[in-house]
């Protein structure tokens, strides 16, 4: 970078406020502080120990945890940065990144805003007007209607125009916030009456946009940097068509199955974009590539640096924060296109806290154990939590991007998958065995990715509860697990009391030794775990495992059921919570994270690709009340039948019936709102709503009764 | 302080490996034929006493066992298990009590006694087997009921009661009622141990008739499981009988009534599982400040101890099955100690006795082992090293192979009668932790000068080799004859050579019987029958709850010098 032009220096960035959270804030702070510049972290109360504020320098308190008092607070993080004396903000992804009233209030205060022009993310922000622009500067678009008659007739009439299936898309905002596709003209007017409401509440603004609907596209965006010097170029597409509920979970560098002309032609294009609204720093150009035809047209175009952006910087050895910081300074970009490097491929997994099952709803949670592979030149974790942190329902449920880097697609893909089978988890769901699935299915190898791959793979990729075969497998690779899973605690169990009796002395420990003395016989133990199968409509099921202790050391386990197995375990406790473990002459490693809730101790245990998690009851409830009754042995059935309960935590935005009403089975009663994304709740079956108590703007927490559903 | 005691401690390990003095060497001639002989005798023996084991483990039969899970009861040794700390170990005691001592078989006496840790507390546990008539009260029941509190009480062990028996067992009330050591010192014990502030804990997990009542109402802590715990002096159709009152078990003793009313129990169990967790609690809670004993500064000697460098397993191929064939017992102390190291004392005097330091476990113990019958000088020297261990407070270890003291003209004008019972003395005063194992012979007063029952060692096991009577049997048969015939001479009858053989034969016959270890752990005459790979095991637990108490000074009596 060189300072250019006649123009008197303007005053390097000492200090940067990161107007952020989470993953982002960290690794913007990492460059930073490379760089030698001090950071500032923001935070509201639910992040005053998060990994983010203790990353900086210094951190300000800017509000509550709603993030609109908070992270979206656009005045008191300006306030912030003026109290710290940052000269410059940066503003990450999300939150107020693409808000040009707030690139503004930075410009107005005298504060470099690290990212484009206000100007330029307003164009770009309206997404009829960015397609207006673009259309003008030749860049191709899909057919569709971006204009400002917004009244529901019109709409239809356009919408029919275009022919369907029919997308309804906000015009702010991104994300797949809001977006309906329509399949048939009977199905509009709900649809587009849901995004509006949608958009309004993640936006503020409800204008939408329609588009022609494209059934086999690939998502495939360019990556693009400007200085402000009028030097634009590219670094090359990322491919992120893999995506559930409209948003990325793998993205790769650069895009597969791709010629070096369409690449060049999608690069080409992307910089006339951004050219054409005088763009500096980085943004992100995104097209719908039509598979069938091999068309590609503009989407949008994203105004900041993107969750997906290491990727990029695997392949071209840059660091784009440390350009984003330069740009800003004034610096002109470093290379010219022609000497952008290119080289292997990456790519990113996004480790979401979610249930997959349940339609991937976000969850939230603490993460009791958090464990992944070390990052090195090739392998990077992007993450902006620690072990015993809470993923809350206050903001995005990811935990952790995986970057990888491999010499090629194939290389890349081999250890995207160790690392995925490394990467521990325990205390909340995620996505990790989903993500697992995807870079193990057959197409995804073979690079045919497109928008609607989860779709069209959902019986490879998600659990058949009806089916035998598999569920049968499962069962055995539980009870494999189980058995594991008993020996390693046993082990461990004697390795601590035998190094640390309880009582203190020296001798007491040999009462600790295993195997336990037994007068001319074996002591034999019991375990009860509880696994949740994905089969048999999600039931549990409770493992009884006995388990002998052999005079040589080793563990003769047996698991109660239909065909009981027996399985002789040599276990060896390494430290912390790994084992070597051998069984049938076949020793590997195993990796355990146990933690105790609510008298419930819960046990994950990772071999292999293998994950398995197990609950044992601990101990008994010392009940005084004489009358109580015996608690059933894991609280399933608490609630009577018929209940409806919360899928998730959040807020009640809409309730659509009155009680005693009679509903019919999937019929919407109510919509929660989480993680800025809606979710309908319907009745399960007919029948009239009895107990409805919660209002719109009420917060419900997870698995909390909404109503039951009776008879009469 | 510790650290410097911790130091003092690697001195000694670095000079023991300099000098490497005391490692006994490995003496077994593996290829002899003594070995493969008496390898297949041991064995035979041992898998002898594990059929007789799994008898007695599986309790009262499969029909019993089969009623008691029906309701939701589990068996003695289950509930044991439950208790002590998970996967810790659990010292029975007595297993085959009452083996062949009545017409019925009552296995394991009907009540599991034994040691295990509770929250890191060692604890005397006491449960009845209702499986067993009903968990009613022989005589050897009572016997080992009080054996138990015995122990406890030596040990300063808590005491806990799984209790759940039909009381006292009628058609034998004559030996478990009246007398001293019957039926009524268990709560004598009860009331003294509590006196003493040693904890008594019982959880009524099943009924608990008439004396059995006693049990939780003598109780320091009791605890009581609804629907099968009952207490009552008299049950329902007793009442009816004495009253006319017509009332249900759970009215008249359950644990609403005597938790909520009468006020006997004190702790509500929802269920046996509820009930057993309430007793590991109430051990958890037990805080007895100054009672504790001063292991941690005495007795506790952090030492990182090795394993013996010979394989346990080949005591089975080393202790005779024939008594008269000598061995040598170094090659079994070899086999217990720590890195076999052995510091024998007086080593060239009195080479009958063996003596010396050693450590099990870490705990430094002496070891007494007889190599041959006790002369003068052994005796003397026996003496000499019990009040060397007394002196430095010594657990010590008996290891009994003992035909006996040597008789014959000179040896009783060398006084071995006065020398015996300076031994006798020293034994019998020893206020340091006793485990005696017989490994081989036990006989006459060699059983007394080596700590046999009646000199309350603190444990005492028997080998499944091992031989007990006042003298062998053929010498018994000797004297005996020998007498017979002087009778039938005064009485002027000749006695034929045929019926000469027969009168031996039966006396032969009736030691064999009485001296086999079955005879005596069916009696109580000892703790139990071990294997002998599990010698230093047991050896070390035993010493582990002997010292959970502090250590006593030892005064002598007058001895004859």
């Amino acid at each position: 970078f060189s300072s250019a032009g006649e123009k008197p220096p303007q005053q390097r960035i000492e200090k940067i406020l990161i107007a952020n959270r989470g993953e982002i804030a960290c690794r913007i702070m990492r460059t930073a502080k490379r760089l030698g510049i001090r950071t500032v972290a923001v935070y509201s109360d639910a992040d005053k120990d998060a990994l983010h504020v203790k990353s900086a320098d210094e951190a300000i308190r800017i509000g509550p945890p709603p993030a609109r008092l908070s992270y979206l607070n656009g005045s008191s993080i300006v306030d912030a940065a003026i109290r710290t004396g940052a000269q410059a903000i940066h503003p990450g992804y999300g939150f107020l990144s693409e808000s040009a009233e707030f690139a503004k209030l930075c410009e107005d205060k005298d504060i470099t805003f690290i990212g484009p022009p206000a100007s330029a993310i307003r164009d770009m922000g309206d997404k009829s007007a960015s397609k207006r622009i673009m259309g003008a500067a030749g860049v191709p678009l899909v057919p569709g209607y971006h204009g400002d008659e917004q009244y529901i007739d019109k709409m239809k009439l356009e919408a029919d125009k275009i022919g369907y299936p029919i997308l309804i898309k906000p015009t702010h905002g991104g994300g797949g916030k809001g977006m309906r596709i329509v399949y048939s003209p009977d199905e509009f007017v709900e649809a587009f009456l849901a995004a509006q409401r949608e958009a309004a509440a993640s936006f503020g603004i409800n204008t939408i946009l329609l588009e022609k609907y494209i059934t086999r596209p690939r998502h495939i965006e360019v990556q693009i940097f400007g200085d402000k010097h009028g030097n634009v170029l590219h670094l090359y597409e990322r491919d992120c068509s893999v995506q559930r509920r409209h948003q990325k979970i793998i993205e790769e560098a650069p895009a597969p199955n791709v010629s070096s002309d369409f690449r060049a032609h999608l690069g080409r294009a992307a910089v006339s974009a951004a050219k054409a609204v005088n763009y500096y720093n980085a943004g992100t150009v995104e097209f719908i590539v039509d598979t069938v035809s091999g068309q590609f047209y503009f989407m949008e175009m994203n105004t900041r640096l993107q969750v997906e952006h290491p990727v990029t910087e695997m392949i071209v050895g840059q660091d784009l924060v440390e350009w984003q910081i330069h740009v800003a300074n004034g610096e002109a970009l470093p290379l010219s296109q022609s000497e952008v490097p290119l080289s292997g491929h990456a790519f990113e997994a996004r480790i979401y806290a979610e249930n997959v099952p349940k339609g991937f709803l976000p969850a939230t949670g603490v993460l009791h154990h958090y464990h992944h592979i070390p990052v090195s030149s090739t392998v990077r974790v992007e993450t902006g939590v620690k072990q015993g942190d809470t993923v809350s329902m206050h903001y995005d449920p990811m935990i952790a991007k995986l970057v990888v880097w491999g010499e090629n697609r194939a290389a890349a893909l081999v250890k995207l998958k160790d690392c995925l089978s490394e990467f521990q988890v325990a205390g909340l769901p995620t996505n990790i065995n989903f993500l697992q699935k995807l870079a193990n299915h057959w197409a995804f190898e073979n690079g045919k990715v497109e928008t609607h791959f989860i779709e069209n793979y959902k019986e490879d990729l998600f659990v058949d509860p009806n089916n035998s075969v598999p569920a049968k497998e499962a069962y055995e690779a539980a009870r494999l697990s189980a058995s594991l899973v008993a020996a390693c605690l046993i082990e461990k169990e004697h390795f601590i009391l035998r190094r640390n009796p309880p009582g203190a002395s020296s001798l007491r420990s040999i009462w600790y030794s295993s195997p336990p003395f037994r007068m001319h016989h074996q002591h034999k133990r019991k375990m009860e775990l509880e696994w949740d199968t994905e089969y048999d409509s999600g039931t549990s099921k409770l493992l009884n495992l006995t388990i002998s202790y052999q005079p040589d050391g080793r563990y003769l386990i047996e698991i109660e059921g239909n065909e009981s197995t027996v399985l002789e375990v040599k276990a060896t406790y390494v430290e912390n919570n790994y084992f070597r473990v051998e069984t049938d002459g076949v020793s590997k490693d195993i990796h355990l994270a146990v933690y105790s809730k609510d008298q419930i101790r819960h046990i994950h245990i990772w071999q292999g690709s293998y994950h398995h998690y197990f609950r044992e009851k601990l101990g008994i409830e010392l009940s005084e009340d004489e009358e109580s009754q015996h608690r059933p042995k894991f609280d399933t059935a608490a609630h009577p039948q018929g209940s409806v309960v919360a899928p998730m935590a959040g807020l009640v935005v809409k309730v659509l019936v009155k009680n005693k009403t009679k509903v019919e089975q999937g019929q919407p009663v109510l919509v929660l709102e989480a993680m800025k994304m809606e979710h309908v709740v319907k009745a399960p079956s007919s029948g009239y709503v009895h107990g409805l108590l919660v209002a719109a703007g009420d917060q419900v927490s997870d698995g909390s009764v909404l109503f039951s559903l009776k008879d009469e | 302080s510790s650290s410097i005691l911790w130091r003092g401690n690697t001195i000694q390990i670095l000079m023991r490996r300099n000098f490497c003095l005391g490692v006994l060497p490995d003496a077994v001639d593996r290829n002899s034929e003594a070995f493969a002989s008496n390898s297949k005798a041991m064995e035979e023996l041992i898998s002898d006493l594990q059929s007789h084991v799994q008898k007695v483990l599986a309790g009262g039969g499969p029909e019993a066992v089969k009623r008691n899970r029906s309701r939701n009861k589990l068996l003695p040794r289950e509930r044991i298990d439950r208790i002590i700390d998970p996967g810790a170990s659990f010292l029975e005691l007595s297993q085959l009590a009452g083996h062949e001592l009545y017409e019925e078989t009552l296995p394991s006496a009907g009540i599991i006694t034994g040691i295990g840790p509770v929250h890191g507390r060692l604890c005397m546990f006491v449960a009845n087997d209702p499986t067993v008539k009903g968990g009613t009260y022989y005589p050897i029941t009572v016997k080992k009921h009080l054996r138990a509190q015995e122990i406890a009480a030596q040990c300063k062990l808590p005491c806990i009661y799984l209790v759940d028996s039909g009381g006292a067992f009628l058609p034998k009330q004559a030996d478990v009622f009246p007398d001293k050591e019957n039926f009524g010192r268990i709560f004598y014990n009860q009331a003294i141990m509590s006196a003493e502030g040693i904890p008594q804990i019982a959880l009524v997990l099943g009924s608990c008739t008439a004396g059995g009542a006693y049990i939780p109402a003598m109780a320091d802590e009791s605890v009581m499981v609804k629907g099968n715990g009952t207490i009552f002096l008299a049950g329902p159709p007793l009442v009816k009988a004495a009253t006319g009152e017509e009332v249900s078990a759970e009215d008249l003793g359950g644990a609403t009534v005597h938790c909520k009313t009468s006020g006997v129990s004190d702790y509500f169990a929802q269920d046996e599982l509820h009930g057993l967790a309430l007793g590991r609690n109430i051990i958890k809670n037990l805080h007895m400040a100054g009672k504790d004993v001063l292991e941690n500064q005495l007795q506790n000697i952090t030492y990182e101890y090795k394993e013996p460098l010979y394989d346990a397993n080949e005591l089975c191929c080393i202790a005779p099955t024939d008594l008269k064939q000598q061995f040598d017992i170094r090659s079994v102390i070899s086999r217990i100690v720590d890195g076999s190291e052995f510091d024998e004392f007086k080593k060239l005097y009195g080479t009958t006795l063996v003596t010396g330091f050693a450590r099990i476990f870490g705990q430094p113990v002496g070891i007494i082992g007889n190599n041959g019958i006790l002369f003068n000088e052994s005796a003397l020297k026996g003496a000499h090293f019990i009040e060397l261990c007394t002196q430095r407070n010594v657990p010590l270890v008996f290891l009994q192979n003992i035909t006996g003291f040597m008789v014959g003209s000179r040896s009783e004008a060398n006084g071995i009668a006065k020398s015996g019972a300076k031994m006798v003395m020293a034994v019998s005063c020893a206020k340091v932790p006793k485990v005696t194992i017989v490994i081989g012979g036990s006989f006459g007063a060699g059983n007394y000068a080596m700590c046999g029952r009646a000199y309350s060692p603190n444990f005492m096991f028997f080998w499944p080799n091992a031989r007990i009577s006042v003298m062998g049997g053929a010498q018994a048969a000797g004297v005996l004859t020998q007498i017979e015939k002087a009778n039938k001479k005064k009485q002027g009858i000749q006695w034929k050579k045929e019926e000469e053989e027969k009168f031996k034969t039966k006396v032969l016959e009736a030691y064999e019987r009485e001296g086999s270890p079955y005879y005596s752990t069916a009696r109580l005459w000892d703790d139990g029958i071990i294997d002998p790979a599990d010698t230093r095991k047991v050896i070390g637990l035993c010493l582990s709850a002997s010292l959970n108490r502090a250590p006593e000074d030892t005064k002598y009596g007058v001895f004859r010098m």
